[in-house]
């Protein structure tokens, strides 16, 4: 059996493993339909009504109604997938990810501007480091 | 005969492609960015090839969960300019080389690298944005294509060796096919980056350049970091610095460092580029 634990050890990150990928994938194959322009305006028409046509759990469909990022990957999505979901919104990439680290928009542009977010301390929880 | 001319590594940031659509390229936050391939746009005017083997990942676009190669070369007459969700990038559809792809297909499979065969396949801002930073805005790109798309989405993706020696093998091929074609690898994606979870926003710009440094003289340490390494040090995306490795492995033993660019950030993203060009030793330096 592959040990993909060690993963789990990076902090703020999650690993879209296979088992991940067939738990997110009805989330991740309603993501692919936003890359046609009738199924986005369908999408926005009616979000829910969109949602319930595709096999996503009730928890899978909450996160995206409310553009939940970090929880649609804890749903098993992945962030190359929800990225339909921003664009359809015409929310850039660097939006979205600000959203997911619990920053404003302004100050995760600020630090990426001043070099990002340096690696020190978020390389290993159990290392510390 | 067909011969290798040529490497060339460069990010391949979604951002960088909408900036130039959207004719932002001067503003002060992109004029750096583009600037970088400055020296390239002008080298390539007369290093110009048949044929670029451009090595990218696809970012679930051609390829959902429903499908995952590990390795797969587009082998059509042309590949379409996906529709990523904002609408298809305003850039003239990608021209393949169908029949060095299907030779390179069967080479690879032969030689032990059991690509998947693509004769329909979408391409996304992975593989358009690096032909745009070289070659600009234009109505028809200037040379023709063959795809290597490489799962660098789920885990585990090839490792570092693996793609070394797929470039290998990808020499190998191209030093076969009797057409006296002029051939360049790119190998595309990168730097650092990682666009989810908390720890969004990732650079690790040490290992960035430590990377850009060891891939000319020392590429031998670079084929064995491991798939948790690239997490921890370059960021969940930083992974897809392995594409960068069958380029180099690619242009045999040797290679001169002809440009070096690097610059943090566009968008999430350090962006980092290359250009290399083998050397062969035995005719003395000559490539």
């Amino acid at each position: 059996m592959v040990d993909n634990s060690a993963f789990d050890d990076i902090p703020g990150t999650t690993v879209f493993t296979a088992e991940r990928a067939h738990q997110g994938f009805p989330l991740n194959q309603f993501c692919m339909s936003l890359m046609r322009a009738d199924n986005r305006a369908r999408f926005k028409a009616d979000e829910r009504a969109y949602l319930d046509q595709w096999p996503m759990s009730e928890a899978q469909k909450l996160a995206v109604l409310a553009r939940d990022y970090n929880a649609m990957i804890a749903q098993g999505g992945n962030i190359y997938f929800l990225a339909k979901i921003f664009s359809s919104d015409g929310v850039s990439f660097q939006t979205a990810a600000a959203s997911m680290t619990g920053m404003s928009v302004d100050e995760y542009a600020a630090m990426m501007l001043a070099g990002g977010r340096s690696p020190e301390g978020v390389r290993s929880k159990s290392e510390g480091r | 005969m067909a011969r290798i001319s040529a490497g060339l590594s460069t990010s391949h940031v979604p951002a960088i492609g909408a900036a130039l659509d959207n004719g932002r390229s001067s503003e002060p936050y992109w004029e750096p960015v583009f600037a970088g391939y400055d020296w390239t746009k002008k080298w390539i005017t007369t290093e110009m090839p048949d044929v670029v083997i451009l090595v990218y990942n696809d970012h679930a676009t051609a390829f959902s969960s429903e499908i995952i190669p590990t390795f797969a070369i587009g082998c059509a007459d042309d590949f379409a300019v996906a529709d990523e969700g904002f609408g298809p990038r305003p850039v003239p559809a990608v021209v393949g080389h169908p029949d060095l792809a299907c030779h390179l297909a069967q080479s690879l499979i032969l030689d032990e690298f059991d690509m998947t065969v693509v004769n329909k396949m979408d391409v996304d801002h992975g593989l358009t944005v690096p032909l745009s930073l070289v070659f600009g805005r234009c109505d028809q790109w200037p040379v023709r294509v063959v795809p290597i798309a490489v799962n660098v989405v789920q885990y585990p993706p090839p490792t570092g060796e693996r793609c070394y020696k797929l470039g290998q093998a990808i020499r190998r091929a191209v030093e076969a096919y009797p057409e006296d074609l002029t051939v360049q690898v790119w190998g595309t994606g990168g730097m650092s980056h990682q666009l989810q979870g908390t720890r969004a926003g990732l650079i690790n710009q040490p290992f960035d350049r430590s990377f850009l440094e060891a891939i000319s003289a020392n590429a031998e340490g670079l084929r064995t970091i491991s798939h948790l390494e690239y997490l921890r040090e370059a960021g969940s995306e930083g992974i897809e610095l392995v594409m960068w490795l069958i380029m180099r492995g690619a242009l045999g033993e040797h290679v001169e460092e002809l440009h070096r660019f690097y610059h943090v950030p566009a968008s999430n993203t350090a962006v980092g580029h290359l250009v290399l060009a083998p050397v062969d030793t035995e005719t003395k330096g000559n490539s």
